[in-house]
């Protein structure tokens, strides 16, 4: 099964998204998208992936040994970086919500206000 | 759009979703193949830079562009953070009270502070040959400030963690990547170009400018983690509703 990586980070992924929608606690959608964005590592190792390959640093490997791809492994660290920080400020939204509606409910926030 | 309406069309959408992403999946190269252009590239102009870290290569070096875009987002999101979780009109701000914290949670905390803030040095100075690098071990950096919270208690933090000097150090670091770029512009090369000696490969001082925005990126990173979990914990600790009694100033901590 040659697929069965790729297939993990298509399920985590939904199962993220299904968390979203049926969340009634909005600090648990956030949490619900951190796992939604998990997904995007799982995919990006996995494509990046060489069987046999060690990590791409070569301060203490031969420099024509067989190395994991780096480009992915880059962009993972990128994709890491902005979620944490998209996370913190989703939650800071959660805290202001939170005050000045006095619920979490994403369902009980309908009404428009001043 | 009732729950069970909307259960409905995230299955439908799920199901095609998943119908694509599957069929994408078998055209993929296979898991593990050793067919990789781009992977195989980047090693070749990161050891042609000299830095040992490939990684590094990639985010300081060959992309530095993009992580100046992903630094700003960064940037971004603390300042977002920290204009959504001011001190508003209607809120007060008490003095927490000092917390009584046991024995062995104090002496284990001090114990490892030091420890957890000079590995977070290190991860940012050895970016560029060890695996790590601005990003990791500003991080780490970041948090372990905060075992002082577990130690003792949210005034012995304040004391020794004062959030305008590390507002300043999250904009210090965030131009001193752009200033980095520029410089090499007035050497006569391309913006945020590899102009610097490149020095012995796999040593401290190899690797040219991926030394300078790897220490960039680590003030930022550091100073925007100190900021962001500040504004957190002062709403959980210091700022409480005006006509909400007193229950925001003990701390967040238990009491022994």
């Amino acid at each position: 099964m040659t697929v069965l990586p790729y297939l993990i980070a298509g399920w985590i992924f939904l199962i993220g998204v299904y968390g979203l929608v049926t969340s009634r606690n909005l600090i648990h959608a956030v949490g619900c998208l951190a796992v939604a964005q998990s997904s995007t590592y799982v995919l990006l190792l996995a494509v990046g992936y060489r069987r046999g390959g060690t990590a791409p640093v070569f301060s203490d490997a031969p420099t024509d040994s067989r190395v994991v791809d780096p480009v992915v492994q880059a962009l993972a660290l990128t994709d890491i970086v902005v979620g944490a920080t998209v996370t913190a400020l989703l939650l800071a939204l959660v805290v202001q919500l939170r005050k000045r509606h006095g619920t979490v409910d994403p369902d009980a926030l309908s009404e428009l206000k001043g | 759009m009732t729950a069970r309406g909307r259960l409905w069309l995230f299955l439908v959408g799920a199901a095609a979703f998943a119908m694509v992403f599957v069929t994408a999946c078998f055209s993929l190269p296979p898991f593990g193949s050793v067919h990789h252009p781009y992977g195989e590239r980047a090693v070749r102009a990161a050891l042609s830079h000299h830095t040992a870290n490939v990684i590094a290569s990639v985010n300081f070096d060959l992309r530095a562009l993009d992580t100046l875009g992903e630094e700003t987002i960064l940037f971004a999101a603390v300042l977002g953070t920290v204009v959504l979780l001011r001190q508003t009109a209607d809120e007060q701000r008490t003095r927490p009270e000092p917390a009584v914290v046991r024995p062995r949670v104090r002496w284990f905390a001090l114990a490892m502070l030091p420890f957890a803030m000079l590995i977070g040095l290190y991860v940012i100075a050895h970016g560029q040959i060890s695996p790590g690098g601005g990003f990791q071990g500003g991080v780490v950096t970041a948090t372990a400030l905060h075992l002082l919270y577990l130690a003792a208690d949210y005034r012995a933090l304040e004391r020794v963690r004062p959030v305008p000097l590390y507002e300043i150090g999250d904009a210090a670091g965030e131009a001193a990547y752009v200033v980095t770029g520029l410089g090499a512009l007035l050497a006569g090369s391309a913006f945020l170009a590899n102009v610097l000696p490149l020095g012995t490969f796999a040593t401290l001082s190899s690797g040219g400018t991926v030394i300078l925005l790897n220490a960039a990126v680590g003030i930022e990173v550091t100073s925007g983690i100190v900021v962001l979990l500040a504004r957190f914990l002062d709403q959980a600790v210091e700022i409480g509703h005006a006509d909400d009694g007193n229950d925001h100033g003990n701390d967040g901590k238990e009491r022994v």
